[in-house]
């Protein structure tokens, strides 16, 4: 153990005062947490241990990291949509000998003395100290397979947060987020409220949309993050009218210039930008020119991210990056040099970055490659259109073909479906190789996006 | 419109999104002479599939894939309905 002090998540939460996290539900002040505890006063117990983290909702896991940081050896963050089919090699991977839960049914066949109930805040005599830094552990959101574990630090988590401390006497910044705060993005935001002085707004999966609009307004949210789909989805909705954010971020998937106007028309007054980072990588760089892609003088800079392309394909080093995966046949996560290789395809066009789309969501056109997010960044550029998938259909001659569905904007004149779906198409064969222009476009009402917050590519 | 005028209807408009210039469509017209290439009779297939509701190419394994139009239309018509 090294000698200098321990900085856990309650030490570094700052002047507490008028602050709180909240959900639809309930309303937590931070001031009362220094004489409370969400453990009934067992965090103690924990001392050492390796914590399984599942809440059914996002307040008592956020109230439980701050309880937890600097005591376990070990927090996993057990994101909403875990499979329990995966949950047992998780915990086996993990090395779990503690759960802190709410849904003590879900844990059935582990034994009694290894589950710490979790509920709101009550009084309690004494509060645990931190005593050591506690490894975080997340789940990556792949679509297949187990979920990967990923070991990261409070320092590393942190790394991108600076200088966001209100002056004294300035207002408090208030937080929210599309995402969940077991979540990589989600994190990022509760972090940036707890360690940067803030209050924080938390979102709830069974909430509509409106109704979370209308909290936002209600709390007064100043500072608010999603993905390009959940920021879509809100200004479809047109519940965004009277929303006044100042500060607008976009992560998690690539923010194409159409969402990136679209904001900025609906909050004229909001700094707009997009963010790179991932479970893996950590946060890797923010843009905030108001323009897609990023800065190809970005690369090769010194400082905390060292980024370079190699095969088309981002590769970030980091020391907000993760550190390892964990489990018992867990691959590298970086390469020799320390690198960490993103999945992310970019490609240079003048002096800068654009990101073409994910390695893994290639679809082959009869040997030919497309990346499916770079139809819809010219299908999105379309005025009448506000979301869309590309996909492939299975094709007996070539393999597959490109197709695209396609959300309409609010206020689009549907009767004028032939002629927007013309200037689609035409706007697609100006702009791409025949291959990738869509050989059919559907207009859909709506479009699924994961519990992630990303649009869903998972049938194909 | 019979299931020969919707394919021929469809083969012409496939031809002008991707600038092809077609010959007359007689039945014994090789599909290679079309100027087709197997992007554009992958699409044909798609759509076709979407307005007749089937695919005779994949639903037979077996079947060679036709050398003329009077072939690629019958492949359509003789599927049972």
């Amino acid at each position: 153990m090294s000698p200098r002090e321990i900085f856990a998540l309650r030490d570094r939460l700052g002047p507490v005062t008028g602050r709180t996290i909240s959900d639809p539900r309930h309303i937590v002040a931070l001031s009362a947490l220094a004489m409370q505890s969400c453990l009934g006063g067992r965090g103690s117990e924990l001392a050492g241990r390796s914590v399984l983290l599942a809440t059914s909702g996002q307040l008592l896991a956020g109230l439980a990291m701050i309880e937890i940081d600097g005591v376990a050896r070990r927090m996993l963050l057990c994101p909403p949509d875990l499979k329990d089919d995966h949950l047992a090699s998780i915990v086996g991977d993990a090395g779990i000998d503690a759960v802190v839960t709410d849904q003590p049914e879900r844990f059935g066949n582990l034994d009694g003395d290894l589950l710490f109930p979790v509920a709101l805040p009550q009084p309690v005599e004494n509060r645990v100290q931190s005593a050591r830094a506690t490894e975080w552990l997340m789940l990556t959101s792949g679509t297949s397979g187990v979920p990967k574990i990923v070991g990261h630090t409070l320092e590393g988590l942190c790394g991108a947060i600076v200088g966001d401390s209100p002056a004294p006497g300035a207002a408090i910044p208030v937080w929210a987020t599309f995402y969940d705060i077991r979540r990589y993005g989600g994190l990022q935001i509760f972090l940036r409220a707890m360690v940067g002085g803030g209050t924080m707004v938390l979102s709830d999966p069974g909430e509509a949309l409106a109704d979370h609009v209308s909290r936002l307004k209600a709390r007064g949210v100043t500072h608010m993050s999603g993905t390009p789909s959940h920021w879509r989805k809100l200004l479809m909705s047109g519940a965004a009218s009277g929303f006044a954010p100042r500060y607008v971020r976009l992560s998690g998937e690539i923010a194409d210039q159409a969402v990136l106007d679209g904001l900025s028309h609906a909050f004229p007054v909001a700094s707009i930008g997009h963010a790179y980072a991932s479970t893996e990588a950590g946060v890797g760089f923010a843009v905030n020119d108001g323009k897609e892609g990023f800065p190809a003088a970005l690369l090769g800079q010194a400082g905390a991210v060292d980024m370079k392309v190699v095969d088309g394909s981002l590769r970030i080093r980091s020391k907000r990056a993760a550190h390892a995966y964990v489990g018992r046949n867990a691959a590298a996560l970086t390469d020799d040099n320390g690198f960490v290789d993103t999945g992310d395809m970019v490609e240079l066009r003048g002096d800068r970055y654009y990101f073409v789309g994910r390695r893994n969501g290639i679809i082959n056109v009869g040997g030919l490659k497309v990346h499916p997010e770079e139809i819809e960044s010219v299908i999105n550029s379309h005025p009448d259109v506000r979301m869309s998938r590309a996909k492939s259909r299975r094709s007996p001659i070539t393999g597959g073909i490109v197709v695209a569905d396609v959300v309409l904007a609010e206020g689009s004149d549907v009767a004028r479906g032939d002629a927007i779906r013309n200037e689609i198409l035409g706007e697609c064969r100006a702009k791409l190789a025949t291959h990738k222009v869509p050989a059919m476009i559907r207009f859909v009402a709506a479009l699924d996006v994961t519990a992630a917050g990303k649009l869903a590519r998972a049938d194909a | 419109m019979s299931v020969r005028l919707r394919i021929i209807a469809a083969i012409k408009q496939i031809a002008e999104e991707q600038k092809v210039t077609l010959p007359p469509l007689t039945d014994d017209l090789s599909l290679h002479e079309t100027g087709f290439d197997s992007l554009a009779f992958a699409i044909l297939v798609a759509r076709l599939e979407d307005d007749l509701g089937t695919d005779p190419f994949t639903l037979s394994e077996d079947a060679a894939f036709p050398h003329t139009i009077g072939d690629f239309i019958r492949a359509y018509e003789n599927v049972p309905a």
